[in-house]
């Protein structure tokens, strides 16, 4: 049963994290990290954001000193599938894949 | 002795209201003058915010609310009109925010004066909505109005008609209970809701998705059906404190009436004198008078019209493409009686036209009619229809 308060109030503070609104998407941004060359363009245009910087090492990368840079990292729980972070990907690295839910 | 906006005003300082957010607008601005000659005075401590419009001022109320304070405004006509969307924010967030109404016409043309079309366009609004006969009746049904609000198993906001002029502007005698009375029968408001609290964070006025807005919806509505039974509760408390009697529908001379007129406010008092003058004629007529208007009172009219011959709506207000928005109501509440009345809707009293004994000679001559064949369904009184139909008539 959903807990219904009175005035549509949300007692807790701090829980907008529990909407996940990955579940609005429709096409799924996937990165390439063969073609990703880590210039963080998506990283930061990603509105929501939902795009994170990590630590690079364990990942692919077109060239091998890359390797020593951040990767950005989409957090797909939040990721709404605006499809700007394709759209400003300057490699094109950027899948924008339909989701099959 | 009181005009109607004194009485609202003398509501609200009885009810000691912490917070009075106001835009002012013509009938009612006696309302907000009167509130901060009380607070300069030092008859009332409250907060007197003037706002750049009533929009503003609507949403001032929510937020003062919001914090727990006792909260009433006054508005009239284009004033509610353009409060339209925030009223549906104040019944959805269940704040008990009392408003005293001057009903005004609606523009265009402009015009200042009396009729209800101004209140009928927000009955969708989710908030109660009270008419007054007198200003006695504009005084109680806004102390009562407090009571009913904040009840927790209501929380919605009301509003309180009083007709522009007729009422708001002339002086009437009103007994103005004593303070310690009111404080006994209201007594301070303790919100029962969630409150802005630095300490207890909460999120107010939060997205309410198609998972969930429905029951929010379903809530308000069971919240309109407890608010008919604690608006007996509260009526009835207050004629046993008081003495005057009040109830969701008055019905006046209608043991053995065969035709019944239906009012709101103070075209009342002229129906009923009409009707007493007719009576000694021999003619059988009987007045029902609707005070409490959301949540409408269907079942009591459902019995009150049981047997009766001939309804007569008389409708201070018009919904274009259809007819009065009372005669809907009232032909919705006879659905599913054994033997239905007629029922006839009446147009009359717009934009302040005097609602006088010619206007319910016309009106009974035309329910007589239909006693015994059939008449229009909505008609138009005191009308110069020739002027119009040369006009509009292709």
């Amino acid at each position: 049963m959903k807990e219904i308060t009175r005035g549509a109030v949300v007692k807790d503070a701090g829980n907008s994290v529990v909407n996940k609104t990955g579940s609005w998407r429709t096409f799924k941004p996937i990165i390439n990290y063969e073609k990703c060359i880590r210039c963080m363009i998506c990283w930061i245009y990603c509105p929501e954001p939902s795009i994170y910087k990590e630590d690079g090492k364990d990942y692919d990368a077109p060239k091998e000193p890359i390797k020593k840079l951040p990767v950005p990292v989409i957090d797909y729980d939040y990721c709404k599938g605006c499809g700007i972070c394709v759209n400003e990907c300057p490699v094109k690295a950027i899948d924008f894949v339909k989701e099959v839910k | 002795m009181l005009r109607g906006n004194e009485s609202v005003a003398y509501a609200f300082k009885l009810a000691r209201i912490d917070v009075f957010p106001m835009f002012p607008i013509t009938p009612s601005t006696l309302v907000p003058e009167r509130i901060s000659k009380f607070i300069a005075d030092g008859e009332l401590d409250a907060e007197f915010i003037p706002l750049e419009s009533e929009h503003s001022a609507i949403s001032a109320a929510i937020g003062a609310s919001l914090k727990g304070a006792r909260v009433g405004t006054a508005t009239a006509s284009q004033g509610l009109a353009l409060m339209h969307e925030i009223l549906f924010i104040a019944s959805g967030m269940r704040l008990p925010i009392v408003m005293g109404i001057g009903n005004r016409a609606l523009s265009a043309p402009i015009n200042i004066w009396c009729d209800h079309q101004d209140t009928m366009a927000e009955r969708d609004a989710g908030w109660l909505q009270f008419y007054a006969e007198s200003n006695q009746e504009g005084l109680d049904l806004i102390l009562m109005a407090f009571k009913i609000s904040e009840d927790k198993r209501v929380l919605l906001p009301s509003m309180v008609g009083l007709d522009a002029f007729v009422l708001t502007h002339t002086m009437e005698p009103v007994d103005v209970p004593e303070q310690e009375e009111i404080d006994e029968f209201i007594g301070k408001k303790k919100p029962e809701y969630l409150t802005l609290d630095a300490n207890n964070p909460a999120t107010f006025g939060a997205f309410g998705s198609p998972s969930h807005y429905m029951e929010f919806k379903y809530a308000q509505y069971l919240a309109m059906k407890n608010a008919s039974v604690v608006i007996d509760e509260v009526f009835s408390e207050f004629t046993s404190k008081f003495g005057r009697k009040y109830s969701k529908i008055n019905e006046e001379m209608m043991d053995d009436a065969d035709i019944v007129f239906i009012t709101l406010g103070s075209c009342t008092g002229t129906a009923r004198e009409f009707i007493k003058m007719k009576r000694k004629e021999g003619k059988k007529i009987g007045l029902l008078k609707i005070t409490v208007f959301r949540p409408f009172p269907k079942e009591e009219i459902r019995k009150a019209l049981k047997g009766k011959k001939v309804v007569a709506v008389i409708d201070r207000n018009i919904s274009f493409g259809f007819g009065g928005a009372v005669y809907g109501e009232v032909a919705a509440a006879m659905n599913g009686m054994d033997e239905s009345p007629k029922i006839v809707d009446f147009i009359v009293g717009l934009g302040g036209r005097d609602i006088t004994f010619n206007t319910f000679e016309e009106v009974l001559s035309i329910a007589e009619k239909a006693m015994n064949e059939e008449v229009d369904e909505i008609n138009w009184i005191d009308v110069d229809k020739e002027a119009v139909e040369k006009e509009e008539i292709i």
